[in-house]
């Protein structure tokens, strides 16, 4: 099933937000309005064509292009046996490639939704995530399995679930969830080149967002090692000096709009992106913390036993002394993920982020 | 990437055999037998009576070189299980009883053939060439798995049933798409051929027209479940009809037909035909581990029925009868046989303390920041034992 393409983040803000800071840019020489879509689509095809063994497969993904249009044009280009279609099956095209990936190859493949990935459960449990430790790094598992997650698309069931948490809590595993055009090029291209298994998801209400990149740039910058890596370092995409705001993918441009809100009235947030959920920069997200007193962790998926809960741990283990204040969170509701008409209510939006802020005791603590 | 079409690859092979399409994948009307339970050779002609289904004897250094493999593989069953009573190993999924099935499995693999094995599969890996005390090594606790899956071309042995058969389709697509000549053979038991990944796989190998022996050994039980209450299909080779791939059925006590059956489906999937499912019919004599007990679901007679099946009596049978088994070459074998089982022994006796530090040293590629942090803490924890000694 489609998704509708009608958006429903007038609630939250989030695709004027990103077009917001697209236009702040100055557009240098090179540069062009690039959608996420592309970005990624750009890393894909740029590391097709430096490697051989990088192969894309999944379902709809070869003529089509994907239901996102994510792998358009890499059928046509690299043939049918680099990226093809598979039967319809998420077990097997995990599991296919799992061999693939014992046998020479770096398979990218494609979950063609969030809640459509738990057939792969067992597969990515037991052995995506446990052969490099079970053979004591004798058989490595170089692949990517990207999943378009969390919502505010207006999505039907089974199209918008935030399931990060699941991987996040699996040892073996690392998970990237790039939230700007920028990394969405950068992180995936790393996610390949990566010697450990990648669960890369995209928060897929971003897929039509845009900025200036010049993907040519980005694509030497990459392959010559001249930009940092962006695995277990977070970003700080904001700079403020009253309190952090800690969010990742489809949450960190709320937080962008929330912390321009707030500039509004007076207060300076600082926006961390934390950029890859495993491996975690606890270091980032901690000099932050201490350095503003005050912290908000904010995440599309329910708040109960999920990554949010694990970095307001991590914080408050860290930071007790630094902290103003008790560490809140934003995050979707425990329930199921809503219909359509009632996902504004339960996404994180900039009110109730800039709710949270308001509640971090600011006359006791200051 | 030159592929012929699955479709075009069945039609291919069948004419070869002069036979439908139809008539390629379903099995024979009988399982294929070559050594009755006397050990006595089928005259030619009723080894599989129909076209299609015609399997020629292996040579006689083929055969007597399995039946050395026969006898190791019964006396590591037999050692594995002394050894955990005597509770030096944790546990041991013995296949006494099956182990044609699984010398067989192995012998009919070339150097870059691929294996992927299950628990139950332990004499299967060793004869393919696995020392035998790193297949031990998940046996014994001291890891999950002992040895270089890439160095033996044999997967570690899978536990979470079938979802290795996936894996053996990946690399054999991987083989494949290099143009590379590998055949894969991917096992699994009755029960696992109930679980979605064994749909899946054959479905995937035969869509994509990949070189995979789908190799069940039907042992009648899934520990306590029989067979009648995993499937109703008319056999398990029939379910490969549906995936569009041959599948046959074979004795799987009788080693002699069991080589010529896998020998062949090999050299169909190396030459481009596609994958095939073979089902050996079998017993496991033993329960399904030593904490199972198999008294709670099935009768001593039963059991009994098949020790006049074994397939190391009937295979010795029908090699002294035919003047292959001299005196001294039964006495090497036999010798074999114990040296591997007294190097078991010695090997399990040694002390092996696996290091703590490895919990941490290969989750990644190279540990993560929290990762280092536990590594410290348990080492600091360690130390502190130590200082307190």
């Amino acid at each position: 099933m489609s998704p509708t393409a009608t958006t429903s983040s007038a609630a939250n803000g989030n695709v004027s937000a990103a077009t917001a800071a697209a236009a702040a840019r100055t557009a240098d020489a090179g540069t062009q309005p690039v959608t996420f879509a592309k970005a990624l689509n750009s890393a894909l095809a740029d590391a097709m064509a430096l490697e051989d063994s990088v192969l894309v497969f999944g379902e709809d993904v070869g003529v089509l292009g994907g239901v996102f249009r994510i792998t358009d044009g890499l059928t046509k280009r690299f043939g049918t046996g680099r990226c093809f279609d598979t039967p319809l099956a998420e077990s097997g095209i995990v599991g296919m490639a799992i061999g693939m990936a014992m046998n020479g190859m770096r398979p990218v493949i494609e979950m063609q939704f969030d809640a459509f990935a738990y057939p792969a459960f067992e597969q990515i449990a037991s052995h995506v995530a446990k052969m490099h430790n079970r053979t004591k790094g004798r058989m490595p598992l170089p692949m990517v399995i990207r999943i378009p997650y969390a919502g505010g698309i207006g999505g039907v069931e089974h199209h918008c679930d935030s399931s990060e948490s699941y991987y996040a809590h699996t040892p073996g595993l690392k998970v990237f969830t790039p939230a700007t055009v920028r990394d969405a090029y950068l992180m995936l291209r790393e996610a390949i080149d990566s010697p450990d298994p990648v669960i890369f998801m995209e928060p897929k209400k971003l897929y039509w967002t845009k900025e200036q990149v010049d993907l040519e740039a980005l694509r030497l910058s990459h392959e010559t090692d001249a930009v940092p890596p962006t695995e277990g370092r977070a970003a700080v995409a904001r700079s403020g000096t009253d309190a952090t705001l800690i969010a990742y993918g489809p949450s960190v441009s709320t937080a962008m709009a929330a912390a321009e809100a707030a500039a509004l009235e007076g207060r300076s947030l600082e926006v961390i992106d934390v950029r890859t959920i495993v491996p975690l920069d606890d270091a980032t997200i901690c000099e932050s913390v201490r350095k503003t007193g005050r912290a908000v962790v904010i995440a599309e998926a329910p708040g109960f036993a999920s990554v949010s809960s694990e970095i307001v741990a991590r914080i408050q283990e860290r930071c007790f002394h630094s902290l103003a204040a008790p560490v809140l969170r934003v995050t979707g509701f425990d329930t199921p993920y809503p219909a359509p008409k009632l996902e504004k209510y339960y996404l994180p939006s900039v009110d109730r982020i800039l709710d949270a802020v308001d509640a971090l005791q600011w006359e006791e603590g200051a | 990437m030159t592929t012929t079409e699955p479709r075009d690859a069945i039609e291919q092979v069948s004419s070869k055999f002069g036979i439908t399409p139809e008539d390629y994948m379903l099995p024979a009307r009988t399982e294929i037998h070559m050594l009755d339970i006397n050990g006595k050779l089928h005259p030619s002609g009723q080894q599989g009576a129909e076209p299609g289904h015609e399997y020629p004897l292996p040579s006689p250094k083929a055969l007597v070189d399995a039946y050395e493999q026969l006898v190791i593989g019964r006396r590591v069953n037999d050692q594995n299980s002394a050894l955990v009573r005597q509770g030096r190993m944790a546990v041991y999924p013995s296949s006494h009883g099956q182990e044609a099935c699984q010398v067989a499995a192995a012998l009919c693999l070339g150097e870059n053939d691929w294996m992927f094995p299950t628990y139950r599969d332990t004499v299967a890996v060793m004869a393919k060439g696995v020392a035998p005390m790193e297949v031990m090594a998940g046996f014994r606790g001291d890891w999950h798995s002992g040895y270089d899956p890439k160095q033996y071309k044999v997967s570690i042995q899978s536990t979470p049933l079938t979802t290795q058969l996936l894996h053996a389709v990946g690399v054999a697509h991987a083989a494949k798409l290099r143009g590379e000549d590998t055949v894969v053979l991917a096992m699994c038991g009755d029960g696992a051929t109930s679980e979605g990944d064994f749909h899946e796989a054959l479905n995937f190998a035969a869509v994509f027209n990949l070189p995979v022996i789908f190799f069940v050994q039907n042992n009648q039980y899934a520990i306590s479940v029989p067979l009648s209450q995993q499937s109703v299909a008319p056999s398990l080779a029939h379910k490969a009809v549906g995936y569009g791939m041959a599948g046959e059925r074979v004795d799987g006590n009788d080693l002699v037909a069991l080589l010529a059956v896998l020998g062949r489906a090999v050299r169909l999937a190396r030459e481009g035909n596609g994958p095939l499912l073979v089902e050996a019919h079998t017993y496991r004599m033993q329960a399904h581990t030593n904490a199972d007990d198999a008294t709670r679901y099935r009768e001593d007679s039963e059991v009994q029925g098949w020790i006049d099946k074994d397939p190391v009596t009937r295979m010795r049978t029908y090699l002294a009868d035919a003047g292959l088994l001299p005196q001294d070459t039964e006495a090497r074998i036999t010798a074999h046989a114990e040296a591997v089982a007294t190097a078991l022994r010695d090997g399990m006796n040694s002390e092996n303390v696996p290091d703590p530090a490895d919990l941490f040293a290969h989750v990644y590629s190279t540990p993560t920041t929290q990762m280092a942090e536990q590594a410290a803490m348990l080492a600091d924890e360690l130390a502190r034992e130590e200082d307190a000694k």
